[in-house]
């Protein structure tokens, strides 16, 4: 007989109410939102609703390795170099550092103890013919790659920071990948700017026998490198510069850099460590009168004349900057290098203006969406539709409430999957209605049909749903950013559709058959 | 009390199968027409796929659209697509097909920005690499096979392999007509596009699995009726309730395709198109292959049994 059980009545109460506390959020104040726990909050709208950025950008990672050998190579001929041993052909090849050690067996069992404890983590050999073989194997490499995603994360992270975004996001996506979203920043130029530069600072001195002529013709001597300027010249070309390829000091000895005044220009003054302080004292002790070459990022910042020796361990970078230029100078040396630069894969920006169009639009699809189907269920099926429209309502809350719960955000094919979920809700109840119907035509008497009609449909509107359920799941797992937010709101919207139909339907057909006590159906 | 309207006459008895082979040449012909399409027009990969620069911008005032022309064509980066669009003329869209590398793409996007200047503001750019626009479409065949596989792992697993196999038939016809659709209109084929074909396939098989519901409780129920009459059975008793369903789902989409706005114009067009041909395949694709597939031999008939005799100790 038609019957619901009182534990039962309890739970559908217990769900509504959730529904209606967690959905209340969402039709409060900003300011009310802003005071409400962290557990209680409205659903958040993604960057194509509130406008933001997306970056997604990617390490280089080839670098790590030829940067990492670039060191070995380094590291072997001092290690060679003390222990007195003679070598040839030290060089890069194929991803190993190579070279021929003179000698017989012992100077070759002497280079391969003394690499090995200089070369932690890498495969050090030197074969039977004195061939040097150093090389780093698949799990160093991995570790490598650990490493400069975790570092690169946080300097990013602090660089953001620095830039006084909103609830930034910045989370690693596979191996060697990051994303990056900014809500509210709708023009993410400087952004990219900020975190794009890897920021690694070296200073080398000037080769002032060398001209840039001569460089340009190719006669570039062993030690020297010709690079680019910062800023371009009087006619837009790139000044050049012939630069010692000694590094004298490094980046990684700042400890603070910050944007100030020269004589009225935007300069960056920064501020060496103990042992980068002293390295740099000497330096410029030794070299007063010639020129010093800040270089960042491979092109020349500025090249200064060293005036006097500088032994306080602080300077300033000149070069023409703008005071933003100089401001996110001195932000990105405070963060630190990037152990390898990066490239940006993907970026999706949307404006406020767009923003606001588009939940504008998605209000008035919905509500116009929700309007059609409650009145084509009301013509359909008279007052079991009015009873299947209230559960459509109080599948909506019971949607929005969950999504907010579960800190979904809602996104612009979010608001699409909220729509079909209207169209699609009512299947259960057209499903369950439509087999009332036959089932008084085959002869049930009414209460028989109703009680038939809910048990029989069940089984169909589960497998249905669990197919549609599926499809959902793939979107989600399949699907990035806006996509997914399409498929959390299907895929939820498919379980509070099952429970509203099946569950407060069910409720009200019963409370009204009781009450009334029908002879036939009103469908 | 007032009662609802009843759309259809009680009883209906259309024969829907016995016309299966007008039904199934119709289809046979709609996904050879769609193939070609596919293989010799292909899809207009929107900027998901295809990668490239995309920017929707507002001037200030109205757009003069021929002078900014000129000047970012003078920047040289790249064939520069640039139209206006919407009804206030400040709203332009810049398009640069693919690059061949992320760096130059990245160059000329900076360039472009500096071009534009403050003046314009930016309602949407997307960038997107060679790189990620190639991952983007392995993902898309991944999720549309995967999702069919699901499925008809699941119509297995709570039917039989024969409805299973049925329900795979009609869930492909529909995403290769879907494409086909695509192709013909030229309409840009996006993530938002794929995220389209994934849910017609579920609407299409939610559909099916209704009438293969009632196939299986009707196979139990009439074990010597002909199986061409019983599948005719089927769907005449649950023909209501598809038309209804429809209706319901194409009222809802529509809305979307009126008021949603142009971002998802395109995706609610598709939809509409996704509930006739996913009720089409259901009602005439779905049912009638299951007459090939040797349906009511003996062995269906004792499984069904069997899981009746389990369900219903």
């Amino acid at each position: 007989m038609l019957y619901f059980q009182k534990w039962k009545i309890a739970v559908v109460a217990l769900v509504i109410a959730a529904g209606v506390v967690f959905a209340t959020p969402n039709l409060i104040s900003r300011d009310q939102q802003d005071a409400l726990p962290g557990w209680w909050q409205p659903l958040s709208l993604g960057l194509d609703l509130q406008g933001g950025s997306h970056l997604l950008l990617e390490l280089n990672t080839g670098e790590l390795v030829k940067d990492k050998l670039e060191g070995v190579v380094d590291v072997v001929r001092g290690t060679l170099r003390t222990e007195k041993m003679r070598y040839t052909g030290l060089s890069i090849q194929h991803e190993a550092v190579v070279a021929s050690i003179l000698g017989g067996e012992t100077e070759r069992a002497a280079a391969r103890k003394a690499l090995r404890n200089a070369i932690p983590n890498a495969d050090v050999d030197v074969d039977a013919d004195g061939l040097l073989k150093v090389s780093y194997g698949e799990k160093a490499r991995r570790e490598m790659l650990e490493g400069a995603l975790s570092t690169t994360l946080e300097i990013i992270r602090k660089r953001i920071d620095e830039l006084g975004t909103r609830e930034p996001s910045i989370q690693r996506q596979g191996s060697n990948r990051i994303v990056v979203q900014l809500p509210g920043v709708s023009d993410p130029k400087r952004a990219r700017e900020v975190i794009g530069k890897t920021a690694r600072m070296t200073f080398h001195l000037l080769d002032t026998e060398t001209s840039v002529e001569e460089a340009m013709k190719g006669r570039l001597p062993p030690g020297s490198m010709l690079l680019e300027g910062m800023d371009a010249g009087p006619q837009g070309q790139k000044r050049l510069y012939v630069v010692r390829k000694k590094v004298e000091v490094t980046g990684e000895h700042l400890v603070d850099a910050q944007p100030s005044f020269d004589q009225g220009a935007p300069v960056v003054s920064f501020r060496f460590d103990a042992l980068g302080g002293r390295i740099f004292g000497k330096v410029t002790q030794d070299n007063v009168g010639r020129s010093l070459a800040i270089v960042l990022d491979n092109k020349v910042v500025s090249a200064p004349n060293i005036r006097s020796a500088i032994m306080q361990g602080n300077g300033v970078i000149t070069g023409g900057f703008s005071v933003q230029g100089a401001n996110d100078l001195a932000l990105v040396l405070r963060s630190g290098a990037l152990p390898t630069s990066i490239t940006f894969l993907e970026e999706r920006s949307v404006g406020p203006s767009l923003g606001a169009d588009s939940i504008r639009a998605g209000m008035v699809a919905s509500l116009v969406g929700l309007a059609l189907v409650v009145g084509f269920m009301v013509v359909a099926y008279g007052l079991f539709g009015l009873f299947a429209d209230v559960a459509l309502i109080v599948n909506m809350m019971l949607l929005i409430g969950g999504l907010s719960a579960l800190g979904a955000t809602l996104t612009l094919p979010g608001i699409a999957g909220i729509v079909l979920t209207i169209g699609m809700a009512v299947d259960a109840n057209v499903l369950i209605f439509e087999r009332m119907r036959e089932e008084a035509r085959n002869g049930r008497s009414t209460l028989s049909a109703i009680e038939t009609g809910f048990s029989r449909a069940f089984s169909t509107i589960l497998d249905a749903n669990v197919t549609t359920l599926a499809a959902a799941l793939l979107l989600y797992h399949f699907g990035s950013g806006p996509v997914r937010g399409f498929a959390v709101t299907l895929g939820l919207g498919i379980l509070t559709s099952m429970f509203s139909a099946v569950m407060v339907t069910r409720l009200m057909v019963i409370i009204w058959a009781r009450r009334v006590h029908p002879s036939a159906l009103p469908l | 009390m007032f009662r609802g309207l009843k759309f259809l006459p009680e009883g209906t008895r259309i024969d829907f199968v016995g016309k299966r082979l007008i039904s199934i040449a119709f289809s046979l012909t709609l996904l050879l027409g769609a193939g070609a399409l596919l293989l010799t027009k292909g899809l207009n990969y929107g900027i998901d796929f295809a990668g490239g620069i995309q920017m929707e911008v507002r001037g200030q005032g109205v757009v003069d659209v021929a002078e900014l022309r000129t000047r970012l064509n003078a920047l040289g980066v790249g064939e520069i697509g640039l139209q206006g669009i919407g009804n206030s003329g400040r709203e332009a869209m810049i398009r640069i097909p693919a690059f061949n590398d992320e760096v130059s793409q990245n160059a000329a996007l900076k360039v472009i920005r500096e071009t534009l200047g403050p003046t314009f503001e930016n309602r949407r750019t997307e960038v997107v690499g060679p790189k990620v626009g190639e991952e983007l479409i392995l993902d898309g065949i991944l999720a549309v096979s995967l999702a069919i596989l699901a499925i008809a792992g699941y119509i297995w697993l709570r039917f039989e392999l024969h409805f299973a196999l049925g329900g795979m038939i009609a869930l492909i016809h529909d995403v290769i007509a879907t494409m086909g659709v695509f192709s013909l209109t030229g309409m840009e084929f996006s993530l938002t596009s794929v995220a389209a074909v994934l849910t017609i396939a579920g609407y299409s098989i939610n559909d099916t699995v209704v009438v293969y519901d009632r196939v299986r409780e009707n196979l139990r129920k009439y074990k010597k009726m002909p199986l061409a009459e019983l599948l005719n059975l089927s769907l005449n008793e649950t023909l209501s309730r598809t038309i209804l369903t429809s209706g319901t789902t194409v009222l809802s989409v529509l809305a979307v395709a009126v008021f949603g706005g142009d971002v998802l114009r395109g995706f609610a067009l598709a939809l509409i198109w996704g509930v006739v041909i996913g009720t089409y395949s259901s009602i005439y694709i779905a049912l009638p292959v299951l007459i090939y597939f040797n349906l009511r031999n003996t062995d269906v008939i004792s499984d069904l049994d069997e899981a009746d005799a389990k369900a219903r100790p």
